[in-house]
């Protein structure tokens, strides 16, 4: 059971957010442009990494805002929060 | 007769107080502050209940939560039975009731002790090996094993008890109250920070608060007077919160543990009444403090597992605190000091000690000076190499042990005994630390395992972190302390302490035998009869990994997890493996550390609290017209209404009939409800809905169809444009939280340059629904102002008006494919409106219909059902809803994805309709679709999803996905049942008024 800080209103239980998965997979603008193989790389593959993984959380019984995590899943160390649009603060 | 077995008073047990208790029906008195162990013993009762597999007799072998053996049933037969209770931890009260498990007929003539005779038929993975072919057998196999093993008995009446669950943040959480525990709570308490100290015994001062020996000193007094005065301080500490009877049960990341606190299980039962018995204590704390503490660990040798065969440990805390000798001739087999401890405290009460068998060749100890002052013989090098008494141990064999300790020489000594007390050394108990994600590392002077890395802000100290000696404990712990809560000074910086404690040890996981392995019985787990010579087969066999053994010879696996015996199982593996220890794993201890009951898991959440359930404004009026309800979603909605003794189906052909001959009604309020605001809301829904949504007017409404990414339809339902800049969107009952969910994700990360805002209303409008060629009549009375012409208020179009001085929202959509009215009226006037409707409609037979009714209307026009038509795996071309999906917009969700190769296919499931050669006969949901029975394996081209007896039709009629169906039209197809198969024509969807002619009716 993670703390999360929200970086819209601070430290919650990991009990009132929801995981979105990956993150910083882009919806491709065009994608009517897309070969079907360049789609299917958008819509289903998805890294799962044991160790640092960045991923999407929402703040689904708070503030209902999406933001980015970066975790160590191999001990779920919580390394960076940041929100949308914004570069990760690690690599 | 059995005999009293109390020596000595001790100032722990209130002799004043008598309590009288049952077990397996007879009568015995104890004393309050016993527990059901201590009381057993000091009426001489040993044998409590059979082992799990060879139903061999085991007595009470420990003092605490780690008994492998004494469990026990309380009060059977009634509400507030408890299976799988550890004897050592219940505290004895006026009316208690146990009964002994794993034993039929009773615990001293056991039918399935008759597995111990075959023993050697029962080999470790037996069950496995045995039990798996052929799999038809198992329903057989199980019966068996479970009425043979029985693992007593669950309660089969509702629990009269009330749980609550309470969240308890603290900057200081300290596990265990014994001596390092209590220096924790003084020293955080003291410095301000907010404490709390939890352990699991109904008193504090762990092994230490009965130590009254002159061997152990702290500050020139003896141990346990020390403590004492220590504990009366921390009781006055005002942040300082002590729950005792709590045992943490899990050890999460970051901190969150898990604790039930025992409120009412040590008061009679007539005391328990309106009182809460057990909380979840839900535990956030800055930082935990882990003081759990060491188990005494047993010694493996052939017959270890008698009644009367103690640890050592255990038998001292009887005498200590308890006053109870567990025997009247005591012998003793140690590889290090503890032994001496107890046998000395048994000496002073007059207890006699015949013997102390040691694996160590040299010893040098005070203790062992002491006890051969007494006279008691001390067989140095030594080792018990069988023992004998069938219920109750009344002979122990010696023999010497080699140098190397690999085997026994010499001849064999017997010496008769009733009890025997064992000490292998200490293990950590680490079981908490390894739950919340810490390292072990192992410690090979004294064979233990410690902590070693952390995995959140934490400490372990005292036993539980390798410092097994009064002298460790007195020296590390305040270094400790200051070090993790960042503090300079303790009060136990200048403490003096003195022990003749010698650390020695001769560790022998499994003891030689003059004996083979394989005709030993060495217990290595108790509760699973799992033997050294199992574990060994199953090296042999060539499992290697400690998770595998484990699972194979069951060792660790019982309610108690193997807590004193797995690390001779270690010790085992890698003695034979020729491994260092930890190499092939150590065992995971998975929460709880001891068993939590139901109650406690789910507190309050019990009843109608269990899975709330959401109510429309006209719920009261369902109830009160006998309407049967459907659970949809977490909604209570009325399913149909039953007149006379109608069952279902006659009920719902009533209602269908009613709503297209004259007027129907229908409680529509649990549909979702978004309203969409901002400038961008027009582009926003272009690029949600698969169909353009730019050139509705003002005033108009629109179905539309949603798609998730992948292309298959997610929602569906009627947007209404209310403003230049306003929507409201309606959504399925069940998908209303995750389409707004959806939408905002996306307007969040994907597009937010779009000035758009979500707002779920659901709760607030209720919506009434009046469908039937007469509903234009009823809407006309009740909102006499508003104009129903057809050029003023035309299908899919909406109006704002009033209900006297309300206003609502009433909305020209079908979903039946009559002429219909949707009023959207805020919630607390809604049933207001909805007794006016039937009010007014009673001239027209107006009829309340429910969910399956609304079902069977909309098949009848071939409307889908999101959720019921789809499963995921469909999109609107495979609905043959093409219709719905715009060529001219550039993008939607899910639009790239319908030209996939795979999407694209002409062979996918396809919805179509089907009606029945025989027109009576009325398919399943869910029944498989063929076009031939014969051919082998038979090809399933699909399933039904709907269907129904149409009573307007006077015809069943159904929907179903075909493979290919598009092509189908016209074409036989097969529903093969178990005893039939029936006949059926694929059609198009629609069933009902092609023409629409009834919507302008
Ligand atoms: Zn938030």
């Amino acid at each position: 059971m993670f703390i999360i800080n929200c970086p819209f209103c601070g430290e919650r239980e990991q009990s009132e957010f929801k995981a979105g998965g990956e993150a910083h997979i882009e919806r491709p603008k065009q994608p009517t442009e897309l070969s079907d193989d360049e789609w299917a790389e958008y819509l289903f593959m998805r890294k799962n990494i044991k160790g640092i993984q960045f991923e999407r959380w929402n703040h689904i019984h708070g503030c209902r805002k999406w933001f980015n995590m970066v975790r160590d899943t191999s001990n779920d160390e919580i390394k960076a929060i940041y929100k949308m649009g914004e570069k990760p603060p690690v690599k | 007769m059995s005999k009293n077995l109390r020596v000595k008073t001790s100032k722990f047990i209130d002799e004043t107080y008598r309590v009288s208790f049952k077990f397996n029906g007879s009568k015995y008195f104890g004393y309050k502050g016993d527990t059901l162990a201590s009381a057993l013993l000091a009426n001489d009762i040993h044998l409590v209940g059979r082992s799990f597999k060879y139903h061999r007799p085991r007595g009470i072998m420990t003092s605490g939560s780690e008994e492998p053996n004494a469990i026990v049933q309380l009060h059977n037969n009634s509400e507030r039975t408890e299976p799988n209770v550890r004897a050592t931890e219940v505290e004895i009260y006026e009316g208690l009731e146990a009964s002994s498990q794993n034993c039929w007929p009773s615990v001293n003539f056991d039918i399935g002790g008759i597995n111990n005779l075959l023993s050697p038929l029962l080999p470790a993975g037996f069950y496995y090996k045995t039990f798996m072919w052929p799999a038809s057998f198992w329903e057989k196999y199980e019966y068996f094993i479970r009425k043979s093993a029985g693992l007593g008995k669950s309660p089969t009446k509702a629990d009269p008890d009330i749980y609550e669950h309470e969240y308890i943040h603290c900057d200081v959480l300290i596990v265990g109250a014994g001596i390092s525990g209590i220096m924790a709570a003084k020293t955080a308490a003291k410095n301000g920070l907010k404490t709390l100290l939890v352990d699991e015994k109904p008193n504090l001062g762990g092994s230490t608060v009965y130590q009254n020996s002159e061997h152990f000193k702290i500050n020139n007094q003896n141990s346990g007077s020390w403590l004492e005065k220590e504990i009366n301080e921390i009781k006055k500490i005002d942040n300082l919160d002590i729950r005792i009877r709590t045992s943490v049960a899990a050890f999460h990341g970051y901190n969150f543990l898990l604790a039930r606190e025992n409120l009412t299980d040590h008061l009679p039962i007539e005391q328990r009444k309106n009182k809460t018995r057990q909380k979840l204590l839900k535990i956030r704390a800055k930082k935990v403090i882990t003081a759990t503490g060491s188990l005494e660990r047993p010694l493996i040798f052939d017959n270890n597992d008698r009644p009367g065969i103690l640890l050592s440990s255990a038998i001292k805390r009887y005498a200590d605190l308890f006053g109870v000798a567990c025997g009247e001739k005591n012998i003793f087999l140690t590889n290090n000091d503890s032994a001496y401890e107890t046998a000395i405290s048994l000496i002073q009460k007059g207890i006699k000690v015949e013997a102390i068998v040691d694996n160590r060749e040299e010893i040098e100890s005070k203790l062992l000076y002491e006890i051969e002052k007494n006279n008691v013989k001390v067989y140095k090098g030594f080792t018990i190499v069988n023992t004998n008494g069938y219920k109750k141990i009344n002979k122990v064999s010696l023999m010497k042990l080699s140098k190397d300790g690999q085997k026994v020489i010499g001849s064999k000594i017997d010496l008769s005994c009733d009890c025997l007390g064992v000490s292998g050394g200490w293990t950590p108990a680490v079981h908490l630390f390894t739950q919340s994600g810490g390292k072990l590392k192992f410690r090979e002077e004294d064979q233990v395992f410690i902590p070693n890395k952390y995995s959140s802000e934490q400490i372990s100290i005292g036993a539980c972190n390798g410092d097994l000696t009064l002298e460790d404990i007195i020296e590390n712990t305040p270094k400790y302390l200051k070090e993790f809560l960042n503090i300079k000074k303790t009060d136990y910086d200048n403490v003096e302490v003195f022990s003749d404690e010698n650390k020695s040890k001769r560790n022998i996981w499994l003891l030689p035998s003059d004996k083979i392995l394989g005709k030993t019985k060495s217990f290595v787990d108790y509760q699973n009869d799992a033997t050294a010579k199992d574990i060994k087969l199953a090296l042999r066999e060539g499992f290697r990994s400690i998770e595998h053994v484990k699972r194979y010879t069951t060792t660790g696996m019982g309610t108690d997890q193997g807590k004193l015996g797995n690390m001779h199982a270690l010790g085992i593996i890698s003695e034979t493996a020729g491994t260092k220890m930890g190499e092939h794993g150590t065992t995971t201890f998975r929460p709880p550390y001891t068993p939590l009951t139901f109650g406690t898991i789910v507190g309050r959440n019990v009843g109608e609290y269990f899975d709330i359930f959401r109510k429309t404004p006209m719920h009261e009026w369902h109830l009160k017209n006998k309407a049967e309800f459907e659970n949809v979603g977490q909604w209570k909605r009325a399913w149909y209404y039953p007149k006379n003794n109608e069952n279902m189906f006659e009920a719902v052909q009533r209602e269908s009939k009613a709503a297209r001959e004259s007027v129907g009604i229908l409680d529509a309020s649990t549909l979702g409800k978004i309203d969409i605001q901002g400038t961008d809301a027009s582009e926003f829904l272009n690029r949600v809905y698969t169909n353009a949504w730019s050139k509705l007017a003002v005033g108009k409404c629109r179905y539309g169809l949603m798609l998730n990414e992948d292309g298959m339809v997610y929602d569906d339902g009627v947007t209404t444009r209310l403003g230049e800049n306003h929507y409201i969107m309606t959504t399925t009952t069940g998908g209303a939280a995750n389409v707004l969910g959806k939408l905002e994700d996306y307007l969040q990360t994907e597009w937010p340059e779009l000035d758009v805002y979500l707002t779920s209303v659901t709760d607030h409008f209720a919506t009434i629904s009046v469908c039937g060629p007469n509903s234009k009549k009823i809407i006309s009375n009740v909102i006499p102002d508003l104009d129903l012409s057809d050029e003023n208020f035309p299908h899919m179009s909406f109006k704002n008006t009033k209900i006297g001085k309300i206003n609502c929202r009433v909305m020209r959509i079908s979903f039946t494919g009559e002429h219909s009215y949707e009023i959207n009226i805020q919630a607390n006037y809604a049933n207001s409106v909805w007794e006016k409707c039937m009010e007014v409609g009673k001239d027209f037979n107006i009829t309340p219909y429910g969910t399956e009714t609304m079902h069977l209307l909309r098949a009848e026009k071939g409307f889908i059902i999101v959720g019921q038509d789809t499963d995921a795996t469909m999109t609107p071309i495979d609905l043959q809803m093409d219709w719905i999906v715009s060529k001219k917009k550039y993008d939607f969700i899910g639009k790239r994805s319908l030209y996939r190769s795979d999407t694209i296919k002409d062979d996918r499931k396809q919805l179509v309709g089907l009606l029945t050669d025989n027109p009576n006969e009325i398919l399943e949901e869910g029944a498989q679709i063929v076009a031939d029975v014969n051919k082998s394996p038979i090809e399933m081209l699909g399933h039904v999803t709907s269907s129904y007896y149409s009573p307007n039709l006077k015809k069943s009629i159904a929907l179903g996905v075909v493979r290919g169906g598009k092509n189908m039209i016209g074409k036989k197809l097969i529903i093969p049942m178990e005893n039939k198969t029936i006949n059926v024509t694929v059609t198009d969807s629609v069933f009902l008024d092609k023409e629409n002619k009834r919507l302008n009716a």
